[in-house]
């Protein structure tokens, strides 16, 4: 089978800084791909690359099984949206949409049918004759990505658009984009350092740190089984907690965290040993709240609430242990049960063995 | 609001007024020609009489262009060509007659001063006495084979592209000379003198070809010479005579027509301020002693009865190797221009200067 | 009149003085001047002679046409040199060296034009440093004059204009976003594509201004044309100064001084109609 876009071992290095360090992907048609990392990972630098703008050291890069060294961006069959869209001032909504037509020699005739297509598609028909400032920035994005969509791209790269709008905006374009890519089927390669935008809208999320992919894999895989502790920090909010492998039963490792306190947990086969520094994440979402302290549970804390952080859905309570004063961020479920809980109140914590995960600690790579 | 204005407008005008006031107490103000005023003179000058000289250089357009715009004011003494006073005057009343009685008319060449004096005068009244005279005609490197010069040879094939001379009035009147007309008695027929003007710009046109560059200043024309892109050019004798100091080859030539002789005069402007001041200067520079001092200087000869006994060997003897009795005698003066004439020449020049 | 407003006025006079003072009273003075005919010693009639002359005699009118021509093809050159080099300083040189390349072009003026000029004539004079070059290295067999022509005086306007260009052109060219050229890449242009449908409509209005600039500049030059000019070079200022100065003819000077400023107006106006932009735009573009 042929993908859209093949990376084998590709390298690009800028002085001592290695940029881009021997990535190899494979992204199949059709499907939306992030890159999600935090700035100056190396994810513009390989976005840069599959554009044309950029020719890597070592390794190629195929689109459609065609090898791609040499081929300057104006010739290559990928297109992209800018992170500051890029449309042409001086012309106006119909013009930026034709100039990749007209530059194809497309005849005049079909350049118009083609802009006014795919205007309707992005379900702003009619605006040929606006200009430029005078859409809104919901509106804009469109008209950038259409310009890129109206000349049949095999593979179309976002470099991180959203990343000017405001939250809200944001929040509706995430689901637009991911609307127009299914409905286009094009490939969309997009490159976030937001893991929230990464989750929401793509099939395959590869997680970059250094030049490298850390994890590749579908949001659910990440979030659920992220491989590194790199990523298990990265992707979605996690508490960690450092202590030491006391012993290991089965699948089961119990850790002695640094506070004195005992958890268990599962792990991936033959990774660790006894005696080892770990590191335990816990995800806040994870994490049961009770105000029944009689609790018992394979890992279970009683704190005292610290603060309150109230942001609807997403409000999250800070407790800190009693015994060790290890302080643990934990999502605040929104079913009333909790709506009169104050600081200084005492409550318990607990969750599965199977939803914390744990790494080496000797992992430097951590966010 | 309005009164205060007033007020402060009075007051820097008045300022302004007692700052040049009092600068002008003990201060001369002369517009001349480079040359004409040497430091050494001028420092002499000073500590004679305490009074400091300020110098412009300027030239005859010039002079009578920046005395127009002031009615006549700016400075206290101006040196313009005698043939430039009378017209000037007439027409824009820039000049004060001088009061001959405060000069001493005994260190004057008595010939010169009489000339200057019938060629400056208005109803009557005197406006400026001689100081500076030379000539203009031909600067060439001298051969053994050639032993005269013409005008018209700066027309000649021999000379092709290595020619220069001014796009100025002596040029038409030296070629007019040369081509065998008499453009100073044309003076009073404007339509004589402008038939005259319309063979000489036909000459010109003709010969545009031989032209490297019209001069402008007589530093560059010596430039140019000095460098061998031009070898014959119309130029002053006090140019020809440096260069033949430096060279023993290249030298001033009369031509056959007669040099072109003109006379720098002293004049005093309507608003000059200080004519006592200027008084003092003629009377200083036009003795024999200082009057030499500008004549090497300037290069060319004065007005001053007996400088020729302290002026240089070096430079009596160009004049000599120059000039002989009867090329003396052929000098054509400039005759005072009657006003009128120059818009004539103007558009003459510049025919000449537009023609390809 | 209240403490505000007094103070609003005295804040606006230096502003209103120098423009009344310096600009607008000349102005008036000149055309008054050229308005008028001289009789005879010392009198004078209204009349409209002067400004006949210049439609009626072909010199003034060709040396005009000349002038003006010549200006426009030097603003032209200047602006075909000054726009790679106006790239390079907004977009490809960097820090330290972006500063020497606006010192190279400030440089020159470091010097008065007069002392500019005349290095030039030293340069290619028949006798000069080229042309001693080129028959030292057996270019050429005799000496080679350079100087007194179209093409010295041209290279010598260009030269004195550059930096006027550059300016402009550099703040233009910095305000864009370089993603807009690599868009037009990506989406299919070529070097040649993207310079006319992308660069060069992004710059217009750096363009304009330079280009109104350097026009006016090089219309109302007068030591370059003169001093690099050979004896066919003819220069409408250097008319102006000869009717003023050799021939006292200031009535004629004025009215050519009043015919220059309207019909050097009347050209950029139409520069601003043909590219489509308003002098209001122009000359705040580098703001």
């Amino acid at each position: 089978m042929t993908f859209d876009l093949e990376c084998r071992n590709v390298s690009k290095q800028f002085g001592d800084f290695q940029a881009v360090n021997d990535i190899s992907l494979e992204i199949p048609a059709g499907s939306f791909f992030s890159i999600l990392g935090p700035s100056g990972c190396g994810k513009t630098t390989l976005l840069r690359m599959l554009a044309g703008f950029s020719e890597p050291d070592q390794g190629e890069i195929l689109i459609k099984g065609k090898k791609m060294a040499g081929i300057p961006p104006n010739k290559r069959p990928v297109n992209m949206v800018f992170q500051h869209l890029a449309l042409f001032p001086m012309m106006n909504i119909g013009e930026n949409i034709a100039y990749g037509l007209k530059r194809n020699k497309v005849p005049k005739q079909e350049r118009d049918k083609k802009v006014a297509d795919v205007l309707e598609r992005i379900d702003l028909p009619g605006i040929e004759n606006k200009s430029v400032h005078q859409l809104s920035g919901g509106q804009k994005q469109r008209v950038a990505i259409a310009r890129c969509l109206v000349l049949e791209p095999d593979v179309l790269l976002l470099d991180e658009p959203l990343g000017a709008l405001d939250l809200k905006l944001r929040e509706q374009m995430k689901v637009e984009l991911k609307k127009l890519q299914q409905a286009f089927g094009t490939t969309f390669i997009y490159i976030t350092h937001d893991q929230s935008e990464a989750m929401v809208m793509s099939d395959q999320v590869a997680v970059m740190n250094h030049g490298r992919f850390e994890q590749v894999g579908s949001p659910q895989s990440l979030y659920y089984q992220p491989n590194t502790a790199f990523v298990a920090g990265f992707v979605g909010n996690n508490n960690r907690i450092e202590g030491v492998v006391e012993s290991i039963v089965g699948e089961t490792a119990i850790i002695r965290s640094d506070a004195g306190q005992q958890f268990k947990t599962t792990f991936p086969e033959a990774t660790l040993h006894s005696g080892q520094q770990v590191h335990l994440y816990i995800r806040p979402e994870a994490i049961h709240i009770r105000r029944d302290q009689n609790v018992t549970s394979e890992n279970h804390i009683n704190g005292r609430v610290e603060s309150i952080l109230f942001d609807g859905g997403n409000s999250q309570v800070l407790v800190k242990d009693t015994e060790s004063s290890q302080e643990l961020t934990v999502s605040l479920p929104q079913t009333r049960e909790f709506n009169d809980l104050t600081a200084g109140e005492m409550i318990s914590l607990s969750w599965d063995i199977r939803q914390s995960n744990v790494f080496s600690a000797n992992n430097k790579s951590e966010p | 609001m309005l009164k205060t204005m007033k007020g402060l407008l009075a007051l820097s005008v008045s300022a302004a007024a007692m700052i040049s006031a009092s600068a002008q107490a003990e201060e001369l103000r002369l517009l001349t020609w480079a040359g004409y005023a040497p430091q050494e003179v001028i420092d002499q000058f000073e500590q004679e009489t305490g009074i400091t000289v300020k110098v412009t250089k300027s030239n005859n357009e010039d002079m009578i262009s920046k005395l127009r715009a002031t009615r006549g004011a700016g400075y206290d003494l101006v040196q313009p060509s005698q043939d430039r006073v009378t017209g000037a005057q007439k027409e824009y009343r820039i000049y004060k007659p001088m009061d001959l009685s405060q000069l001493n008319a005994e260190q004057f060449i008595p010939s010169m001063l009489a000339a200057t004096k019938t060629n400056t005068t208005i109803n009557g009244d005197v406006y400026s006495v001689p100081h500076i005279w030379g000539t203009s005609g031909l600067i060439a490197g001298v051969s053994e084979s050639k032993n005269a010069y013409s005008f018209n040879d700066l027309c000649s094939d021999d000379y092709k592209g290595k020619v220069s001379y001014r796009l100025k009035r002596p040029t038409l009147i030296g070629f007019a000379f040369a081509m065998g007309e008499d453009p100073f008695a044309a003076y009073t027929d404007e339509k004589k003198y402008a038939e005259i003007l319309g063979k000489v710009e036909q000459k010109l046109i003709d010969c545009k070809d031989n032209v490297k560059a019209y001069w402008s200043g007589g530093d560059a024309l010596i430039n140019l010479l000095r460098s061998g892109e031009v070898t014959l050019a119309m130029g002053w004798d006090a140019g020809g005579w440096k260069l033949h100091k430096e060279t023993g080859n290249i030298n001033f030539v009369p031509p056959e027509s007669g040099a072109l002789g003109w006379i720098d005069t002293f004049a005093l402007p309507a608003k000059g301020k200080n004519d006592e001041a200027a008084y003092k200067w003629i009377n200083f520079v036009m003795q024999p002693e200082i009057a030499a001092k500008i004549t090497e200087a300037a290069g060319n000869f004065t007005a001053s009865a007996g400088a020729e006994e302290f002026v240089n060997d070096e430079l009596s003897n160009s004049y000599k190797i120059s000039y002989n009795q009867s090329s003396l005698d052929n000098i054509k003066w400039y005759p005072p221009v009657p006003a009128g004439l120059e818009i004539i020449e103007g558009k003459t020049l510049d025919r000449i200067k537009a023609a390809q | 009149m209240n403490g505000k407003k007094l103070s609003f006025y005295l804040l606006l006079m230096p502003l209103l003085l120098t423009l009344a003072l310096l600009i607008l009273l000349p102005q008036l003075d000149m055309l008054g001047i050229s308005l008028r005919e001289r009789v005879s010693y010392g009198v004078y009639e209204f009349s409209l002679l002067h400004y006949q002359a210049f439609f009626t005699e072909p010199l003034y009118w060709n040396t005009f046409v000349r002038t003006a021509v010549m200006s426009i093809l030097a603003t032209a050159l200047t602006l075909l040199i000054s726009f790679p080099v106006a790239w390079y300083i907004a977009k490809i040189a960097q820090g330290k060296n972006k500063n020497l390349m606006f010192l190279a072009c400030l440089i020159p003026f470091w010097v008065s034009e007069l002392v500019r000029t005349y290095g030039w004539m030293i340069l290619l004079r028949e006798s000069g440093v080229i042309s001693g070059f080129l028959q030292w290295a057996g270019l050429a067999d005799a000496p080679v004059e350079m100087l007194y022509n179209d093409i010295t005086v041209m290279t010598g306007l260009v030269y004195t204009s550059m930096l006027f260009m550059v300016v402009p052109l550099v703040s233009t060219l910095e305000g864009m976003d370089d993603s807009l050229v690599e868009a037009a890449y990506d989406l299919g242009g070529n070097h040649f594509t993207v310079l006319r449908t992308v660069i060069v409509p992004y710059a217009v209005p750096g363009i304009v201004s330079g280009c109104i600039v350097v026009f006016m500049l090089t219309l109302g030059n007068y030591l370059t044309p003169t001093l690099l000019g050979g004896k066919d070079s003819l220069w409408f200022t250097e008319q102006i100064f000869t009717q003023f100065i050799t021939r006292f003819n200031w009535e004629q000077g004025a009215a050519f001084g009043v015919l220059l400023l309207c019909l050097s107006s009347l050209i950029v106006w139409l520069g601003l109609k043909l590219s489509k932009q308003s002098f209001k735009q122009a000359m705040t573009s580098d703001a």
